[in-house]
């Protein structure tokens, strides 16, 4: 069910002979797709409908390149204007010329306002400033202490005159917190402020009252990356509300598609400045307009993968695998077993899948896949010796029972474990001869193909936007599409035009016989 | 570098994905029977509350005062309104949330010619109410196939069919009471779960207002330990209404945290033990595993009689992944939706009762103390669409 728009795009397109460009009708049928795609991601309705008229009048006119079938094109197109409106200007927090600057949190319950004013805090502490805390949520049972332990882990100061659960003028406390802050050479004051529902009058003249005041200098809108259609009614009656200058994301690190970014983005035209990515206080950083829309597509989160890998993996080990990977030839269990662990180390194998372009059509035998069956395989692994391990090929029937015994599986497990590793190896041959890493001249030359990979991705691993830009620039007509020397469109979150999972699809064909 | 660590992990996942998949066939059929197992055991510990329970659910005849002699209530401790026709109570806010919505579906289904447009204009608001693509799809062909079907239109008419098919969906001969009921001398056991921010803790403290007002003893187990101050928040519920809180330090493993909630209630004889947990995203196998060892250990006292997922009324499709991991880490038996009381209609519960068979057991309408309602199907669809 949960399929992404570009497989869907793909079965819309499959039925049509390839044109020159794109017709009337296709672009038709793609609307209703990129609709449903949107939807299923949160994003808000009117907004989608706004989004489809944008999108049908540049689908009318784009020629269709050679390198892109029209599926992926308007993929492409989709892609580019979520991350131009996602991104259209992001900015840094305007600190006052005369300090303290004050920054002002708002949103509904439990959107992730306290945790976030102690990201905020130990973020500006970082940056050497030396922020306050105000704790201005006087309504919820304890708030007031929970910032108090936020602040203590961020090694901030809170300002907490007031005992808060429902005791206190928070329109006071905050007034009181700028002088405070003045006398004690804060720069920067954080004042977190109690959720609010947007149809709520009188909390929301609260929120007034608190901002003139005051006087912020930004008013960060927290919002929850889970929320659905409500966004828009939400975002606006807090624009109507107290107004504000910029969004902050939370709870990004769930697989809530996080529509709720575009909506709100669209509805109040205020750019989203942070992302909030977990529940320790670092898990904060700057918003990326990119993966976000990759992530609204369904395409796969490739660099969030990358990153998780970059600190499960290290650096020799990862040259060492995708050496073996291009040579192909003494790929054995031993390295196959290496590369479970260190897949395993990443996480649950249906997430990492998940973050991977193009995994809609195998998505339901994904989901059938489990850890336990990881542990499984490793376990007859390791029942082998390690000259079994380096040639399978020796393994016969009565080293096939030992195995067996000794890992608590079936002699059949075991044998078709072993076919299944040769079939693998097999493929693992023929994507270092097939996709491999491009322009790579022969087997022989992989490590310096691979060196060649690595500074490569050093080059180009700057600003993502600005990466993406440099790819629009690419005439459409160039013969692949994509720069030599990368695996195809992995940039960016751009769904692979080369990439696709035959590999994948092959061994299932395989399994059914 | 991070192209060839992409390259690596890309080949290796799909070296290993491959390899292992051939392996699942052979391992389906062994597995199946370690649910069931913990089936049996929860529905034979439910089936005594039911009958208990099933009253104060459908109608409000135990309106009635709560048996707890009043002297044994300390002056200081407030003495909640009970739990029954609270949803009638709270109608006015639901109305707020929800009227527009009904209203908006009744004004097009009631328009003179109903062309596609028409059609297509109530699957749009049935989508802006969080129900999904598939599930309002399927609503407006419904309401399309009975619009032919009937012919004529008369107001009357059309808000019947409406309102029937409103309750269909939200599936009115579901078990909808929350057993909270004591199995002779063990308490009954209530566990709160939920992603971050969906007012876990202050469900307990809410539930545990409303038991006490149904008249029973509670006693509230804090076994958030990871969130600042949590504990604090629920004791503050609890001594609201004289119920012990039963907490540790902050960082306490919760499974211990929840065994001596449930212990102090057994050895008080209180009726039921509300035990709260740290707010967790589903993604997190960590912590859902950390999840499923709290239940376990509960366990090994006494059965979990109802775990409830609180899911938020703003979320979005987001919710039914929610529902899915929760249901099968800890085989959730109710839901509760909260945040009612604003503009976001909760539409998701809908596709997570149709998918898991969860049913909602209780709303929250709001901020108040007294704001948790159970959930009657016809009283909410009643307020929807207005009188």
């Amino acid at each position: 069910m949960f399929e992404t728009l570009s497989d869907r795009l793909t079965t819309v397109f499959s039925s049509l002979r390839s044109k020159g460009r794109l017709s009337e009708a296709d672009i038709n049928a793609t609307a209703r797709e990129i609709r449903v795609a949107l939807l299923e991601a949160d994003v808000a309705l009117p907004v989608v409908k706004d989004f489809i008229a944008r999108i049908r009048e540049r689908a009318a006119g784009a020629e269709v390149s050679q390198a892109l079938n029209p599926a992926q094109q308007v993929v492409k197109i989709v892609n580019e204007e979520l991350i131009t409106v996602l991104g259209g200007e992001t900015r840094e927090i305007r600190f006052a010329k005369n300090p303290p600057t004050v920054i002002m949190l708002a949103g509904l319950q439990g959107a992730g306002k306290t945790t976030l004013a102690g990201k905020l805090a130990r973020w500006l502490k970082a940056a050497d400033h030396t922020p306050l805390l105000v704790a201005a949520d006087l309504q919820r049972p304890n708030a007031v202490q929970q910032l108090q332990v936020v602040g203590e882990r961020a090694g901030v100061p809170v300002f907490a005159p007031e005992p808060g659960s429902g005791v206190g003028d928070p329109v006071d406390v905050a007034r009181r917190s700028i002088e405070h802050a003045n006398r004690a050479l804060h720069d920067v004051v954080v004042i977190d402020t109690a959720g609010r529902l947007g149809i709520d009058a009188e909390m929301m003249q609260q929120a007034v009252d608190i901002r003139d005041a005051v006087s912020p200098d930004e008013v960060l809108f927290v919002v929850d990356a889970m929320v659905g259609q409500d966004a828009v009614n939400t975002a606006q009656a807090f624009m109507d509300g107290v107004g504000f200058d910029g969004v902050v994301l939370t709870k990004l690190d769930g697989d809530a598609r996080g529509g709720a970014a575009l909506s709100v983005r669209h509805i109040t035209g205020r750019p989203i400045m942070f992302a909030s990515t977990g529940e320790k206080l670092e898990d904060f950083s700057v918003f990326h307009p990119d993966r976000m829309a990759g992530r609204i597509l369904d395409m796969g989160d490739v660099l969030t993968l990358i990153e998780q890998a970059e600190q499960a993996f290290d650096a020799e080990q990862a040259q060492r695998m995708s050496t073996k990977f291009v040579s192909g030839e003494d790929f054995t269990l031993e390295d196959f077993l290496e590369q479970m662990m260190m897949i395993r180390k990443l996480g649950p194998i249906g997430n990492l899948l998940g973050m991977m372009p193009g995994m809609g059509q195998v998505r339901d035998q994904i989901s059938q896949i489990d850890d336990k069956d990881l542990d499984r395989v490793a376990a007859i692994i390791r029942s082998m010796t390690p000259e079994e391990r380096s040639n399978p090929k020796i393994i016969n029937g009565s080293r096939r029972a030992r195995i067996a015994r000794g890992s608590g599986v079936g002699v059949g497990e075991v044998s078709s474990l072993v076919t299944r590793f040769f079939d693998a190896q097999k493929m693992v041959r023929q994507m270092a001869g097939g996709m491999g890493l491009p322009g790579t001249p022969g087997r022989r030359k992989a490590k310096q193909a691979a060196k060649a990979a690595k500074k490569k991705g050093k080059q180009r691993s700057g600003d993502p936007r600005k990466r993406a830009a440099g790819r629009a620039e690419t005439p459409a007509g160039a013969p692949d599409g994509v720069p030599p020397g990368l695996p195809p469109g992995l940039g960016g979150g751009q769904l692979p035009p080369g990439f696709q999972m035959p590999d994948l699809g092959k061994l299932q064909g395989r399994k059914k016989k | 570098m991070e192209y060839v660590i992409l390259f690596a992990v890309l080949a290796a996942l799909i070296v290993v994905v491959g390899g292992v998949m051939f392996l699942r066939p052979a391992r389906r059929r062994p597995r199946p029977p370690v649910e069931p197992e913990e089936r049996p055991r929860a529905e034979a510990g439910e089936a005594p509350a039911a009958t208990v329970e099933d009253g104060r659910a459908t109608a409000p005849v135990i309106e009635k005062p709560p048996p707890v002699p009043s002297a044994r209530v300390e002056p200081e401790i407030e003495r909640p309104p009970p739990g029954a026709g609270r949803l009638v109570r709270l109608r006015a806010r639901l109305a707020r949330s929800q009227g527009t919505f009904g209203k908006a579906l009744l004004g097009l289904l009631s328009r003179d010619t109903l062309d596609d447009e028409a059609w297509e204009e109530i699957e749009d608001t049935l989508i802006g109410a969080d129900m999904g693509v598939a599930v309002s799809r399927q609503i407006t062909e419904d309401l399309r196939t009975r619009v032919q079907v009937l012919g004529t239109r008369t107001p009357d008419e059309v808000r019947g069919m409406l309102r029937d098919e409103l309750i269909k969906q939200i599936g009115p001969d579901v078990d909808r009471s929350v057993k909270t009921a004591p199995h002779g001398t063990r308490p009954a056991v209530v566990l709160v779960v939920g992603v971050n921010g969906t007012g876990k803790t202050t469900t307990c403290g809410k539930l545990a207002r409303v038991l006490v007002g149904d008249g029973r003893t509670v006693v509230l187990g804090a076994a958030d330990t990871f969130r600042a101050a949590a504990a604090d928040q629920l004791e503050t519920w609890g001594s609201r209404v004289g119920a012990p809180v039963v907490r540790r330090d902050e960082g306490a493993d919760p499974a211990s945290v929840a065994f001596d909630a449930v212990k102090k209630g057994m050895d008080d004889k209180t009726d039921t033990v509300i035990v709260d947990t740290a707010g967790r995203l589903h993604t997190k196998t960590g912590l859902m595993d950390e999840l499923g060892k709290v239940k376990r250990v509960i366990e090994k006292q006494s059965p979990i009689d109802e775990i409830l997922l609180v899911l938020d009324a703003t979320t979005g499709q987001n919710g039914m992944q929610q529902a899915r991991v929760f249901a099968e880490v800890v085989n959730v038996t109710g839901v509760v939706l909260t945040k009612l009381d604003g503009t976001a209609k909760g539409g998701i519960v809908v596709q997570v009762q149709r998918e898991l068979g969860v049913p909602v057991k209780l709303v929250g309408l709001g901020e108040g103390a007294d704001d948790l309602a159970p959930f009657e199907p016809e009283a909410f669809v009643d307020a929807i669409l207005g009188d």
